[in-house]
């Protein structure tokens, strides 16, 4: 399959209309809001009215239902602004496609219309103080009760946990790994802020705590054990997918403020960009960001084509966009020099936020080992199967 | 089982599919393909918007047994019987 490059012009007026949007209700806060650790409860429901929490919502339940590249391109230009933001449309993101997917009529006609809106928040409760992104090490337990089930045990580092309304949460039943969509006012979930966090630090991180913790029968959300697998699955491959835009708008905002700083900043009467070590350094972000850009377009179009080799295609774009990211970020705050470690510059703020990309939603490390073991079976994997041409 | 449904049509695009991940250990027809130790938690996504995309079909929530999609054998049973049923509709 041919790389396409071209967006349409309808892609292009979304990326124009996100990009003024996170311009002006975003970026001049972002760092406001990484000092205070939280999004302001306002900016909730500037975001839903804007629709920009409906992505992932099928258009009969109220959502927008975007495609993949304009998806994709609202992430970018979002995680441009605020990581922490593009998380929010990580998660929520998740939690709605994992609903419009496997979700009962019945979950998705409950949730996806507060989720198009914003008026409900959704977040992914996978992690455990002892499985990171594992299902098969789960020690969270749920046990039928009655019509219900009672969930035990304990979730960390939950993305909008402080400010979620539902949880798509996995646990243990019958010794198979189940999905259940748990409400935040559930008997027996304690939701516990979690402060200090490197990067992305308006994420509004929390652990949970259940014990003896109640939820309705219709909270089972997909099949245990075997279907499960596909629930979490789904979640975490559109998570990955919008990490790795949000990378690429990150890794924007790094040559953006390079540029903009070597071209203002004298040193030794000449100017930072006439120097050329500091040249190579933007070249490379200019470089690198580029081709970041191509590897998500790429797995966008392969995703808008239903084509299964997307979910590689995205393990590579991840995994590009993120080091790309934090190299860049390491390079703007090289650039700025003492600036680069203060607050008066954003910088510092990029290089916090781009470490956590190389760490959620698939490691570097299990990127690249996923994609060597990838690339020994299907040598041409990635390059996309023939579907039509 | 639903053996009746059962058609060899559907196998070769399916193996064809499985090359990719499984190259010379192509797994037999009654071969358990999760037992192999080959596939990683993509796969599971990639059968199914596989087995979507080529056969023309949705595969629901209640579809998500690990008995429709552990052997080919499996597979294309799944695949003939989903298909009957849309064609009965």
């Amino acid at each position: 399959m041919a790389t396409r490059v071209q967006l349409t012009a309808a892609q292009t007026a979304a990326r124009a209309a996100y990009e003024s949007f996170a311009q002006e209700h975003i970026a001049p806060h972002a760092g406001d809001w990484d000092r205070e650790g939280a999004l302001p409860k306002e900016f909730y429901a500037t975001i839903g009215d804007a629709g920009h929490l409906a992505g992932a919502v099928p258009a009969d339940y109220g959502g927008t239902a975007l495609a993949p590249i304009t998806f994709g391109l609202l992430n970018e230009e979002l995680g441009r602004a605020c990581s922490s933001v593009r998380s929010l449309l990580t998660v929520h993101g998740m939690v709605c496609q994992a609903i419009a997917r496997w979700g009962s009529a019945g979950q998705r006609e409950s949730w996806l219309p507060r989720l198009a809106t914003g008026a409900a928040i959704g977040a992914f409760a996978l992690t455990e103080p002892g499985a990171g992104s594992d299902v098969q090490g789960l020690a969270t337990t749920a046990r039928r009760d009655g019509d219900g089930f009672v969930i035990d045990g304990a979730k960390r580092w939950i993305t909008f946990g402080q400010r979620a309304d539902v949880f798509l949460l996995f646990a243990r039943l019958d010794d198979r790994p189940t999905a259940f969509l748990v409400e935040a006012t559930a008997p027996g979930l304690a939701v516990t802020p979690v402060r200090g966090i490197l990067g992305t630090r308006a994420s509004m991180l929390a652990e949970l705590d259940l014990r003896d913790c109640r939820v309705p029968g219709e909270a089972l959300l997909g099949r245990p054990g075997f279907g499960l697998n596909a629930v979490a699955a789904t979640a975490l491959e559109l998570g990955r997918y919008s990490v790795a835009w949000g990378c690429v708008g990150l890794a924007q905002a790094c040559l953006d403020a390079s540029l903009s700083y070597a071209e203002q900043r004298q040193q030794f009467g000449v100017r930072l960009r006439d120097h050329q070590l500091v040249q190579r350094m933007l070249a490379d972000m200019a470089t690198h960001t580029s081709a970041a850009r191509l590897l998500c377009q790429q797995a966008g179009w392969l995703r808008q084509d239903g084509d299964q080799q997307g979910l590689h295609a995205t393990w590579l774009a991840k995994y590009f966009s993120s080091t790309t990211a934090f190299r860049s970020a390491a390079d703007a705050v090289q650039i700025h020099g003492a600036h680069g470690c203060g607050e008066d510059y954003p910088v510092q703020r990029y290089l916090r936020d781009a470490k956590v990309m190389e760490i959620i939603e698939g490691s570097t490390e299990l990127q690249q080992t996923t994609i060597a073991e990838s690339a020994y079976l299907a040598p041409r994997a990635g390059t996309g199967r023939k579907v039509t041409e | 089982m639903t053996t009746q449904h059962t058609t060899d049509g559907h196998r070769p695009a399916i193996r064809g599919f499985l090359a990719q991940f499984f190259g010379d250990h192509q797994p037999a027809d009654e071969d358990d393909i999760f037992a192999t130790g080959f596939v990683n938690s993509l796969f599971i996504m990639q059968l199914v918007l596989f087995v979507e995309g080529e056969f023309e079909l949705t595969v629901e929530d209640e579809d998500l047994e690990m008995a429709n999609f552990n052997t080919v054998a499996a597979i294309d049973a799944f695949v003939a019987r989903k298909r009957a049923t849309v064609a009965g509709d």
